[in-house]
């Protein structure tokens, strides 16, 4: 691995830690609880591409599973939080 | 020569993922109204996601000297649940702050 992708991948990986951290501020701070989710949303989409780019780090085709998961898990929750905060319940 | 070309490419998609993510937050983070914070995560969703699974496909192609392309599923699949978060998470706003009374959000077409 030459220096250039090695810089490459901690200049992308800091950017989404701040990224992360700016998204944390917005889950914490509210104001409404859709921003809460938003930001939720946002967080679990950033650890699934920070997951992708240590993969491409370690060379490994193991964190593509794992992303999948997160990629469909996180899509789901976020649903289910939309759809409690529409109707007051997840599943009718 | 071939190596060094592969990883800058790889390398600049990463960082414009990056770059992108950071917009993103920083919009989230900056704008003042909810329904306009709504729209920079699309951003991280498919510019970023796209650049990163590009990037990893080119990489692993190459590591591995065939077409390694799986990583294309997960953008597909943040580009189906994407769209289906953002839109009832609307929906949901918009009700709430309907109920809220707030003065800013449009009426219900159905006429209250």
């Amino acid at each position: 691995m030459t220096p250039v992708l090695s810089f490459a991948i901690f200049a992308t990986l800091t950017a989404y830690a701040v990224a992360m951290a700016l998204a944390v501020y917005r889950l914490l701070r509210g104001p409404g609880a859709e921003d809460r989710v938003l930001a939720l949303d946002f967080l679990y989409v950033n650890g699934m591409l920070a997951l992708l780019v240590l993969g491409i780090r370690y060379a490994s085709g193991m964190v593509f599973e794992a992303a999948l998961v997160i990629a469909i898990a996180g899509g789901v929750s976020s649903a289910a939080l939309a759809k409690f905060l529409l109707r007051g319940e997840a599943i009718e | 020569m071939t190596t060094a070309v592969v990883e800058a490419v790889t390398a600049l998609l990463l960082c414009a993922s990056g770059a992108a993510s950071l917009v993103a937050a920083l919009g989230m983070v900056r704008l003042p109204r909810f329904f306009q914070r709504m729209h920079p995560p699309a951003l991280a969703a498919t510019f970023g996601v796209w650049a990163v699974a590009l990037a990893s496909m080119l990489y692993f192609s190459f590591l591995g000297g065939m077409p390694v392309l799986h990583t294309w599923v997960v953008a597909c699949v943040l580009a189906v649940t994407m769209p289906l978060t953002t839109l009832l998470l609307a929906r949901a706003a918009l009700f709430r702050k309907r109920q809220e009374g707030t003065v800013d959000v449009p009426a219900s077409l159905r006429g209250s």
